[in-house]
């Protein structure tokens, strides 16, 4: 059996710090991808600017310099604001940046920008006259949304987001760098601590593939569920 | 020159932040960046070809250690395979005493390897999937003409499937430039590098970074202008016809 050295439960403890990170992010991503979709398929013109100046700036640079801007610079950016509010307004509140937060947000922001692009493609599949079929039946436009325009849009959708997912998951590594205690923070502490890099590297890596295979499998699934009704010929 | 220097040196006088000796550091962090994304990119674009072609090979043991090389090396953190290598080449047994230990004392050369192992997996399954698309007739039109599968490989299935893997790759090569910001982790003093030590320095995160975010930006733009015309040059044909 491979000695962990009493690493083990840290570990474990790592890898629901990542899982966390990761699905927590994936939400926020997926609700700013579906803002950006709509606004970048609007016909305002400043909605479109804005979702179009998002995504560029966001897939224009490189993740982890995103996550220390944020990071380093969002302590100093709060604290001016709520400065600002304390000298102007006489409010006194003090927020403090955790590590945890900082990296859901970025994680959340950098992937909204890809989901978006995923999800704008897959709105723009669905045939419009199943919208205009919708509206003839008196749907509302939240109405149509819900019921026909995001399950039909999901089945176009969910390869591209079952991509960025994967990419996603693999970015969670990064926040090691700014100090959460992640699995990866946690086996390079342990290689550093026993000097046995292999033995931590690999388990972390390992515990990737697997959660990388668990996902592989569920989104199977889903492809099967939204595939509904679309079966290919066999 | 010496009238730019100055002329610099006067719009910097008020600028506590980036004096020359700031900016030379980013010009340093750049030189390293390009360095090690260009090596690493020309390094797996040459292994990737023999790679994909045995991928797709009809014999188990061509094919399934490669698969296997490019599942791991996509499905965990470019981050991981760094650390293992920078981390573990110290302890190979008496690599200390070999020449090999002079180059790799340095980080560079670890990164280079993690990069260019990562980048080659990629770029694999990138060729691998354009030359699985290659249509059955060119083979078919190829056979036909007596060509041994050799030379239907040589010239009628690698050019085409390299252009049709043209616009992936491009993706490919900006995922690698914003990956590379990774090799600051492993004290390189790349752009995130020179960044993150000027931020150390003033205490400055909003200089630091936007300043590095917007090079970094340049970059990708330069990038995907230049795939953009490789596009129009090399898949002409595949456009459609505006009459």
């Amino acid at each position: 059996m491979i000695d962990l050295q009493g690493y083990g439960p840290r570990l474990i403890e790592g890898a629901g710090v990542t899982i966390q990170l990761a699905v927590l992010s994936l939400i926020l991503a997926i609700i700013l991808g579906l803002l950006t979709a709509t606004a970048k398929m609007s016909r305002n013109w400043l909605a479109h600017r804005l979702a179009t100046l998002y995504t560029t700036l966001i897939r224009g640079v490189p993740d982890l310099v995103l996550m220390m801007l944020f990071f380093f610079g969002g302590q100093i950016g709060v604290n001016m604001i709520t400065d600002w509010l304390y000298y102007s307004f006489d409010i006194d509140i003090f927020i403090n940046i955790n590590a945890f937060v900082a990296g859901v947000v970025t994680i959340g922001l950098i992937f909204g920008a890809y989901m978006g692009e995923t999800f704008r493609g897959a709105f723009m599949a669905v045939d419009s006259g199943q919208i205009e079929a919708g509206k003839a039946y008196g749907m509302s436009d939240g109405l149509v949304f819900r019921r026909i325009r995001f399950p039909q849009m999901m089945r176009h959708a969910l390869p591209g987001l079952s991509n960025n997912w994967m990419v996603l998951l693999k970015t969670t590594a990064l926040v090691s760098v700014i100090g959460l205690s992640d699995m990866v923070r946690v086996a390079s502490e342990a290689s550093k601590a026993t000097r046995e890099p292999f033995t931590f590297m690999i388990i972390v890596a390992l515990i990737y593939l697997l959660i990388a295979s668990v996902s592989e499998w569920i989104f199977a699934r889903l492809q099967k569920r939204y595939n509904i009704g679309y079966g290919e010929a066999d | 020159m010496t009238a730019f220097m100055t002329w610099l040196e006067n719009q910097l006088a008020e600028n506590s932040i980036f004096t020359l000796q700031t900016l030379s550091y980013y010009g340093d962090g750049l030189a390293t960046t390009v360095q090690l994304v260009f090596l690493s990119l020309v390094i797996g674009l040459i292994a990737a070809v023999p790679l994909a072609i045995g991928r797709g090979s009809k014999h188990a043991w061509i094919k399934w250690p490669i698969f296997a090389y490019t599942y791991v090396f996509r499905g965990t953190p470019l981050l991981i395979q760094l650390y293992l290598i920078y981390y573990g080449v110290v302890f190979v047994d008496g690599i200390q005493e070999t020449w090999l230990w002079v180059i790799l004392e340095e980080p560079f050369v670890p990164a280079l390897i993690a990069f260019t192992l990562n980048t080659a997996a990629y770029t694999t399954e990138i060729f691998r999937g354009a030359i699985k698309s290659t249509s059955k007739g060119e083979i078919e039109a190829a056979r036909a003409y007596g060509m041994s599968p050799q030379q239907t490989m040589r010239r009628i299935i690698i050019p085409s499937a390299f252009r049709r893997a043209l616009p992936a790759y491009g993706n490919e090569v900006i995922f690698m430039l914003h990956a590379s910001a990774i090799a600051s982790v492993v004290t390189i003093m790349d752009l995130t590098g020179a960044a993150r030590f000027v931020y150390a320095r003033f205490y400055a995160p909003f200089d630091a970074f936007l300043f590095v975010a917007a090079i970094y930006l340049c970059l990708t733009f330069t990038i995907l202008y230049f795939f953009r015309y490789l596009e129009k040059k090399l898949l002409a044909h595949l456009q459609p016809q505006n009459s």
